[in-house]
């Protein structure tokens, strides 16, 4: 065998995959290269890679955030009962702008109290996030007495269907946070000693970081990615439905850290890199179903991926 | 009578680093028979190769008679090696009989689980070791003693011919120690032969009949433990003796000078304990002064650096920088007030591995290299450049990950990221420890170096030449407590073996755990 192209996969096998997935749909998919095709997909995958993004600096601690889809329902669900509210409909400009700010506070509140729990209780991730997972959609729905709330209101809709140079707006918004935790990430001590504290704790502690703050930070910051992503499912929809709302999108946010490389025992924030992952995820679905592939399929190929970019992390390691 | 095992010449290497060359442990049938040596005297490996956890490279093993071709631990256990590990192996929610049986219960047409024999047959081996307990219970709900005893029943009821216990007493009281030596009285008579492997020598007078040493992975000597004092064990142990320590210095520092003593006080530990492993510790290192902290492991020497170093709580005393008051309360605060702690534990509590070179060295700086959280990046690529010069730091370039760099060149890497933040006081626990002795001296060079800036440095070090010869003083530990204080010039490894093993016997002073198993945190 030669060794050229091993090395090469590993380090860059999510373009390759990509760069497949582009290939086969160009020539099998009728219709793919239009601006369509190019919107709606932009307009589906920035949900994910926004909470991606957050959920790649959780990971990079050695963390793991399960509530970011309850957050999602949570922030959803208050954003038009804020907006129809007496206040709401009184001074739209006003509502409009509580709408959106109060309910991403609600989210940070939410990361703050995931960090509170890891951080400062220490309890492992994974449970202290459950808490969340399982009641914060239950709030969600208690909140808007389990109905689907619709609406109609341009300005908070702007959030999921307006348009800047033609593309849609949540696709620059996911573009400019990626870039924006790209520069803390590596220009900044928070960044830094994310990394410290995925790769060696201990030593981070020990060092003198601020351990117990960044991690709170961490989970707050992906609880108030969480929380966007949830305003923009609601706006592209102009109704929210707390129990679909952001539903399994903590595993589509893990699956798309993983894909852009993320190493779930911690150390490594590939923040593009869970661009190009939700970006895969999202193209393998849309694929599979513009040629008429069940949905059911969809999931198992998704199931297929993650395994191969886990595979392909071993590899690494090695 | 023949020896039930004999290991000769045995010889392993870890990718290219010996771990053994030529060792060799004979022990007879119904025999307590010590083990003893200093961390990396090659012990455990000795232990592992006869349990098959690795293979040997070379030399022969004769176990009952026959050539051994053990080569798992299971069948060690088969051929009736049984290991009683210092973490105990055993599954605590289950019940004892469960634990007692596993593997080998007793059936009912062959697939079911007979109980009744079952909790028969463990209350009968444990009654032979005076133990009545509810075999039912959860293995868990009893104390640590217990459990070993219990591991030691289930090893016995296997036919072991041979038990080993690797710091068995390590948490053990002193009651609970003497149950397990009426047990292990009890292996003798049954003509059940028992390695003991332990770093409190006073026990092993106590139930052994002979000692095997180790040192730098050769056997040194082996002896029946009866005529044998523990200044010969210790001497033999570090390899030394009263006539050759009196020659010239090995080290780079040349001797401490104890001028500096009269130095303006940098820290001032007062009355300090942070659990039974450390208690009324006081210390007072001044300006340019090196204090050696002296002292076998568990002696408390790690746990006095955690406590000044803000790692571990205080639970009694106080600590004085500069004659003020402070709380040490994190690690950052002390790194505040001119501390850094280079720990003993590099893989664990230093390195970052994945990170680079420079990432790893500038980890304790960060807040400094920071505007409004921003990192200043010209600055830290120039420290770092500066630092790589300056401790001839190898590496390819500052980018290149910590854990593709030498052991001795990742802890120059650590030194430099406490130099870096130019500190007033520097604790340096095992500095040298597992560095070839070309980085080793270029290490303690760098600290005379330091030193001679006026940086207070508390020297920890197992290797006694080390703080023989570099520390102005030494504050000797045991137990957890200050048994002795000496001050160069004039102090000799002989004079520091003396006041090691010259210790008032304390067997209870609370609870003996080596140190570094197991962090207080």
């Amino acid at each position: 065998m030669s060794a050229g192209w091993k090395p090469f996969l590993r380090d860059h096998g999510g373009l390759v995959a990509l760069a497949v997935l582009l290939v086969f749909n160009i020539l099998v998919t009728p219709n793919f290269l239009q601006m369509q095709t190019l919107f709606v997909n932009i307009s589906q995958v920035a949900t994910i890679a926004i909470v991606a993004i957050g959920m790649t600096l959780v990971i990079a601690t050695g963390g793991i955030d399960l509530s970011v889809g309850a957050i999602m329902a949570l922030a959803g669900a208050l954003a038009p009962l804020i907006f129809l509210s007496d206040f709401g409909v009184a001074y739209p400009m006003l509502g409009v702008a509580a709408a959106i700010t109060l309910p991403l506070l609600a989210a940070l509140a939410c990361g703050l109290f995931n960090g509170l729990l890891v951080a400062g209780l220490k309890v492992q991730p994974i449970i202290a996030t459950l808490i969340l997972f399982i009641s914060g959609r239950g709030i969600a729905q208690v909140l808007t007495n389990g109905n689907l709330q619709t609406f109609s209101n341009p300005s908070f809709s702007y959030l999921g269907t307006g348009r800047i140079l033609g593309l849609p707006f949540q696709g620059w918004l996911a573009l400019a946070i990626a870039c924006i935790l790209w520069w803390v990430m590596t220009r900044t001590t928070f960044g830094r000693t994310v990394l410290a504290i995925g790769g060696n704790e201990r030593a981070a502690e020990l060092s003198g970081g601020p351990v117990v703050r960044v991690k709170i930070g961490v989970y707050m910051i992906c609880g108030l990615l969480a929380g966007m992503a949830g305003l923009i499912v609601v706006a592209i929809n102009s109704a929210s439905d707390a129990a679909r709302n952001g539903s399994l999108m903590e595993l589509d946010a893990i699956a798309a850290a993983v894909v852009g490389g993320a190493l779930l025992q911690g150390g490594r924030a590939p923040v593009f890199g869970a661009i190009l992952g939700a970006v895969i995820i999202q193209l393998v679905k849309y694929t599979l179903l513009a040629n008429g592939v069940a949905d059911e399929v969809a999931l198992i190929a998704k199931a297929v991926i993650i395994l191969a970019a886990v595979y392909v992390q071993q590899a690494r390691r090695e | 009578m023949t020896d039930l095992l004999k290991m000769t010449a045995i010889d392993k290497a870890f990718a290219g680093v010996s771990a053994l060359s030529g060792a060799s442990l004979d022990i007879a049938p119904g025999e307590v028979h010590a083990l003893i040596g200093q961390n990396g005297a090659g012990k455990s490996t000795l232990i592992k190769i006869l349990t098959g956890v690795y293979r040997c490279d070379g030399g022969t093993i004769l176990f009952d008679g026959h050539e051994s071709a053990i080569a798992t631990p299971r069948e060690a256990q088969a051929a009736g090696i049984a290991t009683i590990y210092q973490e105990l192996t055993l599954v605590p929610l289950r019940s004892v009989t469960e634990n007692v049986t596993m593997g080998y219960e007793p059936k009912r047409l062959g697939v079911l689980i007979d109980w009744k024999r079952a909790h028969r047959r463990t209350r009968e081996i444990l009654a032979r070791f005076g133990i009545d307990i509810d075999v039912r219970a959860p293995l868990g709900s009893y104390s640590t003693a217990i459990q070993q005893l219990v591991a030691i029943a289930r090893a016995v009821s296997l036919d072991a011919k041979l038990v080993i216990m690797d710091e068995p007493t390590s948490s053990l009281d002193a009651s609970e120690v003497a149950v397990l030596f009426g047990v292990v009285r009890g292996l003798r008579e049954a003509g059940v032969s028992v390695l003991y492997v332990s770093h409190f020598l006073d026990e092993l007078f106590e139930i052994c009949d002979r000692v095997t040493t180790m040192r730098d992975g050769r056997t040194v000597d082996c002896r029946a433990i009866a005529g044998t004092t523990k200044l010969d064990l210790i001497a033999g142990m570090l390899g030394r003796d009263a006539g050759e320590i009196e020659e010239e210095g090995r080290t780079e520092f040349g001797g401490g000078t104890g001028a500096a003593a009269t130095g303006e006080p940098l820290l001032t530990a007062r009355g300090v304990s942070t659990g039974p492993r450390l208690i009324d510790f006081d210390m007072t290192l001044h300006r340019g002064e090196i204090v050696g902290l002296g002292g076998l492991l568990g002696a408390g020497r790690t746990e006095a650096a955690r406590a000044i170093f803000g790692v571990d709580r205080l639970t009694a005393g106080r600590i004085e920088m500069k004659g003020q008051g402070v709380a040490m309360d994190t690690p950052a605060t002390a790194i505040r007030a001119g501390l850094g702690y280079l720990t003993e534990d590099r893989k664990a509590e230093g390195i970052v591995p994945d990170m680079s070179v420079r990432e790893n060295l500038t980890l304790a700086l960060l807040p400094r290299l920071t505007k409004r959280g921003r990192i200043d990046r010209a600055r830290e690529r120039a420290l770092v450049e500066k630092y790589i010069d300056a401790l001839g730091i190898k590496t390819a370039d500052m980018e290149q990950p910590i854990r593709e760099l030498s052991g001795g060149n990742q802890q120059k890497v650590l030194l430099a990221r406490w130099l870096a933040i130019e500190p007033d006081i520097l604790i340096l626990d095992e500095p040298t420890r597992g560095v070839d002795v070309g980085a080793k001296r270029e290490i303690q060079t760098i600290i005379r170096d330091c030193v001679a800036k006026g940086v207070g440095v508390v020297l920890i070090s197992s290797e006694f030449e080390e703080i023989v010869e570099g520390a102005d003083r030494i504050v000797v530990l045991n137990e957890g407590r200050i048994v002795a204080e000496l001050t160069n010039p004039g102090i000799t490894e002989t004079a520091l073996v003396r006041a090691l093993a010259h210790i008032p016997e304390s067997k209870t002073s609370g609870t003996r755990t080596p140190e570094g198993t197991g962090a207080a945190a």
